[in-house]
């Protein structure tokens, strides 16, 4: 690829533009991750008056620990159902779109909307409608004698937390899905039909295949999603209870740093995840690099 | 391989766009017909009617002894070529070739036979385990022509196959397409919109206009003996000259009743006088263009201030500015009623 070249005349330009970002960078993201580092190696007294230097005892406990290593299976579970839900929906949804149109802008846009929903909205919005005293969806479900309610069960919790963090992230899928699936030449298909494929057939031997680029590039962003960023529809939903029926890695940091108050081993655990993303973002970046080709 | 009968075909797109008014044609087995006309006329959309890409809005269409308007376009059993190729950029060349074949439930031995066959005719098989990208503009060419004989249909359907080739390659596959035709005898319909190509290919010309047929014939016949003004114009390079009658002047000849235009081919004007009636010229020479063995010269008609063109044999030696005198002889002239668009005589 080619990459644009700016030549500034004098070096004060380029640096002031770029240091508000820095800056930024700087407070919030390398200063707090070399701060979680640091006390990831640490312990404070349960007063917090004295810290003191323990080495790799936080990691060696942590998975020692039999809540941390289920709450990593949860996460599992939770990352590969949100992330193959998540994906699927929204392959369906793009496909219907682009068949129905070549231009959609009227779907695209109400199917776009949840994505711009803030997570914790997200998650509130759902633990309302799957509230069991007050929510629409336990009553309908009760008519057809299923009871819910994700407060005692760990399974419902488990269900509604999948749920809402899936209905986020579908709009996101569906608009790369639906921009992979335009910019494949219609006369492909048209060519395949001709070719005497059906439409499922076209579908899984043209179509799926020249969108694997698009396909994989989501997976990554979505695993990423259902590990980190669904701490907001999490807390807005059950708080990762029943009895840690939810409680996935990224939302344990928060209660055993901030509820639990156990700095040392919520900081060896961010550290943890940190390690998982680089990982992601490297796995990421080799296969973009090659592309998946075809 | 099977005779093609469109009848009374009409296509309206939706918004009431009418892009076939009524088309009837009927194409023998193994004849080559190529559909020309402007950008827009409608040729693509006849095509994928016949290959059942587009539906029939009005009218019918027989391929062999079956009515296929509700036939997919697998059932068809037709071969397109498109102007992209559309081959499948992430199977091989013999992917491509065996996708249709293997979409039929074709045994094994009897694919690998045919695609060994079709790669022997169209040279390709040394490509055959590359990617389409890997391939030259002109191979990949002959991959999608590949696609197209393997399954031996009944027909083939080529949408401007050539447009995206250079000029010598487009002649060199030209030459080929013809002679593929004419070996395996399918009857083929060829749409393009040069008018060079539509000429040399054609069994038969259908030149369309506006969605419809403007006249169906031989290429030949067609150009010698165009029926409306606008085949007149479209076919023939350079384009014929229109005149109107009231600017030919007072030698004008005898024409049929109702003629207020004649076109005029520019290989028809002559520096010499022909014996017999003639038809004169007054000009000025604006530009000499020698193309090889012709020159184009542009000329400005005194009388009437129009651009003449005319096509003369070898090299001519007027200067730029200076004035000549032209012939016709009333019998190359071309007469037309500008109201019915069509031919007097
Ligand atoms: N899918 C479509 N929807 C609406 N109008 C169309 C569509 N496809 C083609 N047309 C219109 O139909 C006419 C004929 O198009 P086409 O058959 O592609 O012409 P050609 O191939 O001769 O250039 C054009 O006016 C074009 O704008
Ligand atoms: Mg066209």
């Amino acid at each position: 690829m080619q990459t644009k070249r700016t030549i500034f005349s004098n070096r004060a330009l380029p640096i002031a533009l770029i240091a508000p970002q820095l800056v930024i960078t700087l407070i919030f993201f390398i200063w707090p991750a070399l701060q979680a580092i640091r006390s990831s190696f640490e312990r404070e007294d349960p007063f917090g008056l004295r810290t003191s230097f323990v080495w790799f005892q936080n990691y060696t406990r942590l998975f020692a620990d039999p809540t941390y290593l289920s709450a990593f299976g949860r996460t599992l579970l939770f990352a590969t159902a949100v992330t193959v839900l998540a994906m699927a929906f929204a392959l369906v949804l793009a496909a219907a779109v682009s068949r129905v149109m070549r231009s959609a802008n009227a779907y695209t846009t109400l199917l776009v909307w949840p994505y711009a929903v803030a997570p914790v909205v997200a998650g509130i919005l759902w633990w309302f409608m799957f509230n069991p005293s007050i929510g629409i969806l336990p009553y309908v479900l009760g008519q057809f004698g299923i009871t819910w309610n994700h407060r005692t069960s760990g399974t419902d919790a488990m269900v509604l937390v999948v749920i809402a963090a899936t209905w986020k992230q579908i709009s996101y899928n569906f608009l790369f899905f639906l921009a992979g699936l335009q910019s494949i030449p219609n006369a492909l298909s048209e060519a395949a039909a001709i070719d005497g494929a059906g439409p499922f057939k076209r579908f899984f031997t043209i179509v799926l295949p020249l969108l694997s680029p698009t396909t994989f590039f989501l997976l990554i962003i979505n695993v990423n999603y259902a590990m980190f960023d669904t701490f907001g529809i999490i807390d807005g939903t059950t708080s990762g209870g029943p009895n840690q029926a939810t409680n996935i890695l990224v939302y344990k940091v928060y209660a055993d740093g901030f509820l639990g108050l156990n700095i040392g081993s919520s900081a060896a655990q961010s550290v943890i995840l940190m390690l998982i993303v680089i990982a992601l973002v490297f796995v990421q970046f080799r296969f973009v690099e090659r592309r998946v080709q075809y | 391989m099977a005779a093609i009968e469109i009848a009374s075909v009409r296509k309206v797109y939706p918004g009431n766009v009418e892009a076939i008014k009524g088309i009837d044609l009927s194409i023998a087995d193994g004849e080559l017909v190529v559909l020309v006309g402007p950008s827009g006329c409608g040729k693509s959309t006849l095509l994928r009617m016949l290959a059942g890409l587009e539906t029939i809005s009005a009218g019918e269409v027989r391929i062999g002894d079956r009515v296929v308007n509700r036939l997919e376009p697998a059932e068809r059993d037709i071969a397109m070529v498109f102007q992209n190729y559309a081959l499948y950029p992430h199977m091989s060349v013999r992917g491509n070739l065996e996708y249709g074949l293997r979409n039929r439930r074709t045994p094994r031995d009897e694919i690998d036979r045919r695609v060994k066959e079709a790669a022997r005719i169209l040279e390709i098989e040394p490509y055959l385990e590359r990617k389409p990208r890997q391939l030259s503009g002109g191979q990949r060419q002959r991959v999608a022509m590949g696609r197209a004989i393997v399954r031996k249909p009944r027909a083939f359907l080529f949408d401007e196959p050539l447009s995206n080739l250079d000029a010598k390659l487009r002649g060199q596959m030209r030459v080929e397409i013809k002679r593929l035709q004419r070996t395996l005898g399918t009857t083929s319909v060829y749409v393009t919109h040069d008018q060079l190509e539509a000429m040399t290919l054609a069994d038969r010309l259908v030149v369309m206009n506006g969605g419809v047929i403007e006249q169906v014939g031989r290429p030949i016949a067609i150009f010698e003996r165009p029926e409306t003004v606008f085949v007149a114009s479209f076919i023939g390079s350079p384009p014929m000259n229109f005149v109107p009658v009231s600017e030919l002047g007072a030698d004008a000849p005898g024409l049929p009743a109702g003629t207020d235009l004649v076109g005029i081919r520019p290989e028809s004007l002559s520096l010499e006088r022909p014996e017999g009636p003639a038809l004169e010229f007054e000009t000025i020479v604006e530009l000499i263009e020698p193309v090889g063995g012709e020159t184009h010269l542009h000329l400005r008609h005194t009388a009437s201030g129009r651009t003449l063109i005319a096509q003369m044999r070898g090299r001519v030696v007027e200067a730029e500015g200076s004035p000549l005198r032209l012939w016709c002889s009333p019998r190359a002239l071309h007469p037309f009623d500008t109201r019915t668009g069509r031919r007097t005589d």
